[in-house]
């Protein structure tokens, strides 16, 4: 079932620790009678990119969010660089347990694991460069002259130095969506995950976010990116892993996956999207 | 009227010439306006009503304007106006601060701060202000002394209920906690009316919880609190006229003294009205400001002040006046309307409070 993936030259030293090994293991969720995640078992090495494709509905988004505890699983766990995401093992009275982390711990590891939303999730009333500074700032009390100096080389990196004094509603939705990007990448994260990111733009700045994406992924940061573009994932993806009803069909490079689909629900998918 | 109205119409641009055959067919015919009869006869009733009124004002010699006028400005009155806003302004800082609090409560996870909060909204929202300013001012009766200390154990402090809460005291106490309950239900709507995402967001960030709220949630709620609150404002600074009750020296109780010493009773009533048109009109200049404040972000650009599009105006004036160029402060499209002679209807419909 595991895949052989190729680690990518961390080339670019300033983007922080070249870490960001992802290890999810028989993760289980429901709402209510519905079960979206059936037990899912992933590896994402550092610096790959992985592309997670599936009818909606088949748990891609909630698997995101189960990685950096913004939803809290049933059953499973995950770890990014070996530690335990929400939870510490802990020797208790009658043996190891697993402590639940309190809120401020939890806020502290997701600074190590970036999030970029498909509706951008921008603070509306913040520029473009107060979005960007708010976290390094207070998540991680770093001092503001080197934070904003930073973001503006961030923002100049996805296009959009010349923004950093407007707000979010003066730009479109690519350009939005950059400033997203720039913002968990202030944080220096080790792991990126890309929920939909360019499900909510219109056809013509769909490429502008794709590129910037590419770009992030060459700088050795661990992608996972939940989408429907089929042509990013052939061009970019290390590992393609198909999800349906909430379990893991198919996994594997993109060349097979894609072109040589061995399942048959992966290749009835592959058929109506493409 | 209706000879004017068909002389001075506008051409369209394609006639402004002589009429061009082989245009369009309709280039060069004339467009008459529709007309807006019924509009016409509610806008004479209006007015015959309007003159009527002003009229009675002016003829009217019980309205005695001579004393209003001798009394507006009266020592006691302007201290009792003085009053009237000490005590909305401490009354609305108490009712805001406890209200957030109790918002926040009601949206926690615990089951207590939840209940607790609902249970003090049910109370004061439902027993009535003048009977809550009765009963904080007979606090002394219920507790003679009140200290602080451990609670059940020893204390340190100890205070005289009469030397603490005074008349001022117990009409702060009276319209800040009942305006907390209501403050409560605006700042828990405005929270709700911020996107899930926004608070998402900065967890998926790891912002602090705090900082989450202070900086990313509260900020934005502000646009929908602001209306609401101004309006509890307003609310609480002519409620404040029941404080009367206690015989503190605020706007109304000054204003019913000197009436029943002179027997000036509507004169005085109608000064006391003018000081809380006046203040409600300040209050109301305020929200303006501050509501465009918390505009910035939810909309493209903010549309211009009325002092802003004064000056502006103004400056379009003298240029062409004087037929030097526009100055740089105006921004073109202002300065491009102003040109073509329709500032006086552009500057009137081009938005108004944000």
């Amino acid at each position: 079932m595991t895949a052989t993936v190729t680690r990518r030259p961390t080339a670019n030293a300033t983007t922080g620790p070249a870490a960001g090994r992802v290890e999810v293991h028989d993760l289980r969720k429901s709402f209510g009678t519905l079960e979206v995640l059936k037990g899912v078992d992933l590896t994402f090495e550092p610096g790959t990119v992985t592309v997670v494709l599936g009818p909606s509905g088949s748990g891609k988004s909630t698997l995101l969010r189960a990685i950096n505890h913004l939803e809290k699983v049933d059953a499973g766990f995950v770890t990014v660089d070996g530690d335990l995401v929400g939870y510490r093992r802990r020797h208790g009275r009658r043996g190891d347990v697993l402590q639940e982390l309190k809120e401020r711990e939890i806020l502290g590891q997701r600074t190590r694991i970036g999030f970029v939303f498909q509706n951008f999730n921008l603070f509306p009333h913040l520029t473009v460069l107060e979005n960007v500074v708010e976290a390094p700032l207070s998540a991680q009390g770093r001092p503001r002259a080197v934070v904003e100096a930073e973001a503006r080389e961030l923002l100049a990196r996805v296009g959009l130095a010349d923004k950093a004094d407007a707000r979010p509603r003066q730009l479109s939705g690519g350009q939005q969506q950059r400033v997203a990007i720039a913002r968990a990448l202030a944080l220096r994260p080790r792991v990126l995950l890309f929920d939909e990111p360019t499900s909510a733009l219109d056809p013509e700045l769909v490429g502008e976010v794709l590129e910037v994406i590419k770009d992030v992924a060459s700088t050795g940061t661990t992608l996972v990116v939940v989408t429907h573009e089929i042509g990013f994932a052939r061009e970019v993806a290390d590992q393609v892993v198909f999800m349906d009803d909430g379990v893991v069909v198919e996994q594997g490079p993109p060349a097979q996956v894609l072109d040589h689909p061995r399942h048959d629900r992966t290749r009835a998918f592959l058929d109506r999207v493409l | 009227m209706t000879a004017a109205t068909e002389t001075t119409t506008a051409t369209p641009p394609g006639a402004s010439t002589a009429p061009r055959p082989g245009r369009t067919p309709y280039a060069h015919l004339r467009i008459v306006p529709a007309r807006h009869p019924g509009r016409w006869v509610a806008t004479a009733g209006v007015a015959v009503l309007l003159a009527m009124v002003v009229s009675s004002l002016v003829t009217n010699d019980r309205w005695e304007w001579g004393v209003v006028a001798q009394y507006l400005t009266w020592p006691s009155i302007l201290s009792g106006a003085w009053a009237t806003i000490r005590l909305t302004a401490a009354a609305s800082v108490v009712g805001f601060a406890l209200g957030t609090v109790l918002a926040l409560m009601r949206l926690s996870r615990s089951p207590l701060l939840v209940g607790v909060s609902w249970a003090y909204t049910w109370v004061f929202r439902s027993v009535p202000l003048l009977l809550q300013l009765l009963l904080w001012y007979n606090l002394a009766y219920l507790y003679p002394h009140l200290s602080l200390g451990v609670p059940f154990g020893p204390e340190y402090l100890w205070f005289d209920t009469l030397g603490l809460i005074d008349k001022f005291g117990a009409a702060i106490l009276g319209l800040g906690l009942s305006q907390a309950a209501y403050s409560a239900e605006i700042v828990r709507a405005g929270i709700l009316s911020v996107d899930q995402g926004q608070q998402e967001a900065a967890a998926s960030l790891g912002i602090p919880r705090r900082r989450q709220v202070t900086r990313i949630v509260l900020p934005q709620a502000m646009r929908s609190i602001v209306p609401t609150a101004v309006n509890e404002v307003i609310g609480l600074l002519k409620g404040t006229s029941i404080v009367y009750v206690l015989a503190y020296g605020e706007l109304f109780y000054i204003a019913s003294v000197i009436y029943g010493r002179n027997g000036k009773v509507v004169p005085l009533l109608i000064v006391a009205a003018l000081w809380y048109l006046v203040l409600t009109t300040l209050i109301t200049v305020v929200q303006y400001y501050v509501e465009r404040h918390y505009a910035k972000g939810a909309v493209r650009t903010l549309p211009p002040t009325p002092l802003q599009r004064a000056r502006w105006s103004a400056a379009v004036a003298r240029a062409r006046l004087t037929g030097r160029p526009v100055p740089d402060h105006v921004p073109p499209a202002f300065a491009a309307r102003a040109r073509v002679g329709v500032l006086t209807r552009t500057a009137r419909t081009s938005g108004g409070p944000a």
